[in-house]
């Protein structure tokens, strides 16, 4: 049995039937193809699937749908402008070479965007106990260190 | 040099992040196809078992169910082949079991898969999965690499000893001898712990037929994908290889584990032709902790003869080899010729004697992990060093200063021969930059602190790019070991290229376009790479073992240069001048000692718009393929050393610095090397202090089966890592002069960590990973 759910997405309102097991990430990636928000684990441990709800970064994988029901979600496609410039955290990643294979990015982007906004000048050590809920098996994690930084800077917080 | 040639060397941003960055990456998870269908296999939850009847009828009637396929329905088609034939000391071959596509009679690991369901929704095939009724008949398993030759438990009936082959390499009586008489033996016995590699990225396959002409499309996880189509098609299934598509789009990372063919992806080639829909399948979490190939498991008793001035005489290792319950596609190799081959280290030690029992287990197939066979020689011979120089009382950079090889080109006795090398140089690096003088006051810090520190080094070798092809035929490899490459010019000037080798997070598509660019003098936004797409790239051997750049990277700069010799001829004809006077430079073709020229792009022009050409000479067009098989290995070498802090009440350990300092020969892109060294050393600091692959020895259950049981790095597991810049040499038999830096932080690290906190706590050796538990306990017995 559906249910119908009402939300916003990456500033878009959104109405769409939904079975009431449905997890958000499957409601991203599958009902809306925002396939950028990735799968990385069942277990809640990996991060990958990071997503703003309401402004807070939430691992998606561990939420229903049903739950974020007039909820604003941003995922990593809404944080790019129109014109297609990055959002400074996402330009950071770049600069500072904090991705490899980028299957953990969008995850690492978003947490790492509520991480500087909610606890700006973080030190590195900071930065590196408020990733821990977000796995990269590429980089060793010191250029996403140094992306997080450079992306708190750039975003002026 | 000119400005073209400034862009090798350079930090240039990726271009793929731009993808990867706004989440328009394409992983094979994010490709839904028209009339998709769903995966779901039924595995076995015991490590060994007779399947006594399996009962499908139920689930064939569940809501949304397409079809339903057990071992019954693939005992006409081959096994998941093997890639390289090993042969015991007898003479014999090695044993070589059968690898079903789906498991008919017995199962032999946790995960091993019984059954596949397809159906509407993924939903629905796990449901019906559950409908199936296997009758098992649980048969006693053996998980432990050292009980597994000749336990009571059999994992197949052509291997009673459960042994599938006994190698050596070296000269033992030569050795045996020069250990007889040695003045000093120093020996160590540990484990070289089981891993799982964990790509972020589960792996995933989407597969379709196309009844129309025939043909089968793979969208699938591989680091190979032209590897995957000639295995699947030749070995098992039997499909004209041209029938066959196989295409690895973004991948998200590998680290070795998705080199090999899997019954995973095979089944689905196999079943979408009876379903005639596509079928997808992504791996649960929980099912690739239990079914990518594992990585290391060794267990090993090593020895080294020295004299009393800790001048390496001989080195004797003996290692059991878990290779798990079936042979998966490079796992013969990994603890032979990529791991006996590397025992020589840095050092001149004459005389090397390994000896290899790979045995079979009820435990997942182990195979090629960063590194392969690398890491475990490295930690072998840089365990036994630091431990000599600590029994001889010799300072660790001393010791190895005194057996450094010094003049190349240098034949090892176990059958490499390195063509360069500056040993001492990147040790001298390393240790300014850990600053080693400073040592005894941070340890007097720590000490105040009621901390222990201290100070391990590991001087690593590596062999990347394994080749050439015709040696390692000799050694057993059923493949050739070359890479291809196509320079495809337009007739604007700009070029497309495709390679055989795969980025899945190496950066590719920027320091190939960098390296053609450089060649071509033309704009590095004119240069686009394409691969990982059998209908679009002539051929590939893929990627793994660092050999990108060194073997696909030459590939493709044999072909570009195949490009300039045409666009002389042209540009010859064009200025009306001989072949041979014609240069060409920073993208212009010019006339020895005069000033008429003709830039790249109107000799691309003219080869496809042949108004003025000679055509009876040379035929239209700008397109060269290209082959590149290596003479050699390449051999990068580094110097790493690791400073830890133990806390004596607990045992656990904190890496407080780590200092790598590596000679890759030429670099490309500085930055993008610097990231793989980092994400190399986590890996091996991973291994070295958290992580574990852990049996139940009796009932054989992964028990570290899941991201809350294994231990993975994170963030603030890891300090920030002191990356030296080493005037490297350059390799001798590649035009680029690179060696090749994917896996050498992962080589390199684990010894420096433990020797670290073996010199912290005072003990001669620790078990990996030498978690709080592990360490305390050694601060125990010691004391």
């Amino acid at each position: 049995m559906t249910t119908t759910l009402s939300l916003r997405v990456n500033q878009e309102a959104i109405t769409r039937d939904v079975e009431p097991e449905t997890l958000l990430v499957t409601f991203l990636r599958e009902t809306l193809r925002l396939t950028g928000t990735h799968v990385g684990c069942d277990t809640a441990q990996c991060g990958a699937c990071t997503v703003h709800i309401n402004g807070r970064a939430v691992k998606s994988c561990n939420v229903l749908a049903v739950q974020v029901a007039g909820a604003e979600i941003t995922t990593i496609e809404g944080l790019t402008q129109p014109d297609g410039t990055m959002h400074p955290m996402q330009a950071a990643f770049r600069q500072c070479h904090g991705l490899q294979c980028g299957f953990c990015t969008p995850g690492m982007v978003m947490s790492s965007i509520d991480l500087v906004q909610h606890h700006p000048h973080g030190s590195d050590r900071e930065i590196r106990e408020h990733l821990e809920g977000n796995f990269c098996r590429c980089t060793g994690y010191q250029n996403i260190v140094k992306a997080v930084a450079a992306g708190a800077v750039a975003m002026g917080v | 040099m000119n400005a073209r040639q400034s862009f090798i060397g350079q930090r240039i941003e990726r271009r793929e992040d731009a993808r990867f960055l706004t989440g328009n990456g394409q992983y094979t998870d994010d490709i839904t196809l028209a009339h998709q269908t769903y995966a779901y296999f039924l595995r076995s939850p015991y490590a060994h078992a007779k399947i006594k009847s399996i009962q499908i009828a139920a689930a064939k009637q569940a809501a949304g169910v397409v079809a339903v396929f057990t071992g019954a329905d693939f005992r006409e088609v081959g096994g998941v082949p093997c890639g390289w034939l090993i042969t015991s000391v007898d003479g014999t071959p090695m044993k070589e079991p059968k690898h079903p596509v789906l498991c008919d009679d017995k199962v032999l690991f946790v995960g091993d898969a019984v059954a596949l369901v397809v159906a509407e929704t993924l939903e629905q095939a796990r449901a019906a999965a559950g409908l199936i009724e296997v009758d098992y008949e649980e048969l006693p398993a053996v998980v432990d690499v050292d009980r597994a030759k000749g336990a009571a438990a059999v994992v197949h009936d052509i291997a009673p000893d459960n042994v599938c082959y006994e190698w050596a390499l070296g000269d033992k009586a030569a050795v045996d001898a020069v250990f007889a008489q040695a003045p000093h033996v120093t020996t160590l016995q540990f484990k070289n712990n089981r891993l799982i590699p964990n790509a972020i990225e589960p792996r995933a396959a989407n597969a379709s037929y196309n009844p129309s002409d025939e043909s089968y499309t793979l969208y699938v996880t591989s680091q190979n994908p032209h590897v995957h189509r000639l295995l699947m098609c030749a070995f098992v299934l039997g499909i004209p290889e041209h029938k066959l598509r196989v295409v690895a789009p973004d991948v998200g990372g590998g680290f070795g584990s998705k080199i090999f063919l899997y019954i995973e992806e095979t089944a689905l080639v196999w079943a979408s032709k009876r379903v005639k829909r596509p079928i997808k399948w992504t791996c649960e979490r929980g099912e690739s902790f239990q079914t990518d190939a594992h990585g290391r498991d060794h267990s090993t008793r090593a020895e080294l003869a020295t004299d009393l001035d800790g001048k390496f005489l001989a080195m004797r290792v003996h290692t059991e080899a878990n290779l798990g319950a079936y042979l998966s596609t490079f796992a013969s190799s990994v603890p032979t010729i990529l791991y006996a081959t590397l025992l020589a280290g840095q050092y001149t030690t004459p005389k090397i004697y390994c000896a290899v029992t790979g045995v079979f287990t009820n435990t997942t197939p182990v195979d090629a992990y960063r590194g392969a066979g690398r890491p475990e020689a490295t930690y072998v011979v840089e365990r036994l060093v630091e431990t000599a120089a600590r029994e001889l009382k010799i300072d660790q950079a001393e010791i190895r200063r005194r057996n450094f090889i010094t003049s190349f080109p240098y034949a090892t006795p176990v059958a490499l021969t390195y063509d360069t090398g500056n040993y001492e140089a990147h040790m001298a690096a390393a240790i300014e930059l850990a600053d080693v003088k400073g040592f005894g006051a941070r340890k007097l810090a720590s000490e105040a602190k009621g901390l222990k520190r201290g100070i391990g080094y590991s001087a690593y070798i590596e062999a990347c790019g394994l080749a050439p092809s015709n040696i390692a035929g000799a050694l057993g490899a059923r493949a050739g070991l070359y890479e291809a490459g196509e320079v495809r010019v337009h007739p604007t000037g700009k070029v497309t290229v495709f390679t055989g080798s795969h980025s899945h997070g190496q950066g590719h598509e920027t320091t190939f376009a960098q390296v053609v660019a450089a060649r071509l003098g033309i704009p590095l936004e004119d240069v686009d790479i394409q691969h990982g797409d059998t209908g679009k790239v002539l051929f590939g051997m893929g990627t793994y073992g660092s050999r990108s750049l060194s073997v696909g990277g030459t590939a493709i700069i044999k072909a570009v240069d195949k490009v300039i010799a045409k666009g002389k001829k042209i540009a010859a004809h064009l200025m009306e001048a001989s072949d041979t006077d014609i240069e060409f430079d920073n993208g212009v073709f010019k006339v020895a000692g005069t000033d008429k020229s003709v830039p790249f792009a109107s000799i691309a022009l003219t080869a496809y718009v042949p108004h003025n050409y000679p055509l009876d000479k040379l035929e239209p067009g700008l397109n060269e393929n290209a082959f590149y098989d290596p003479t050699n290995f390449t051999f990068p070498a580094g110097t790493y050393i690791c400073e830890v802090e133990v806390d004596p009440q607990t045992g656990a350990t904190r890496v407080d610095r780590f200092t790598a300092c590596d000679d890759f020969g030429n670099i490309v892109n500085p930055m993008i090397v610097e990231g793989q060294v980092h994400g190399g050393i986590a890996q091996g600091i991973g291994q070295a202090l958290l992580e574990h692959a852990v049996y139940d020895s009796q009932s054989g259950q992964l028990l570290s089966g899941s991201y809350m049981d294994y231990a993975m790095p994170r963030a603030d597991d890891l300090p920030e890592f002191r990356i030296g810049t080493v005037s490297g040499t350059p390799c001798t038999h590649n035009p680029l002069g690179v060696k090749g830096c994917g896996e050498a932080g992962a080589i390199g690290s684990p010894p420096a960590v433990i020797n670290a906190i073996c010199d912290a706590i005072g003990v001669s050796d620790l078990p990996m990973p030498a978690t709080p538990h592990v360490v305390w306990s050694a601060i125990q017995q010691a004391h």
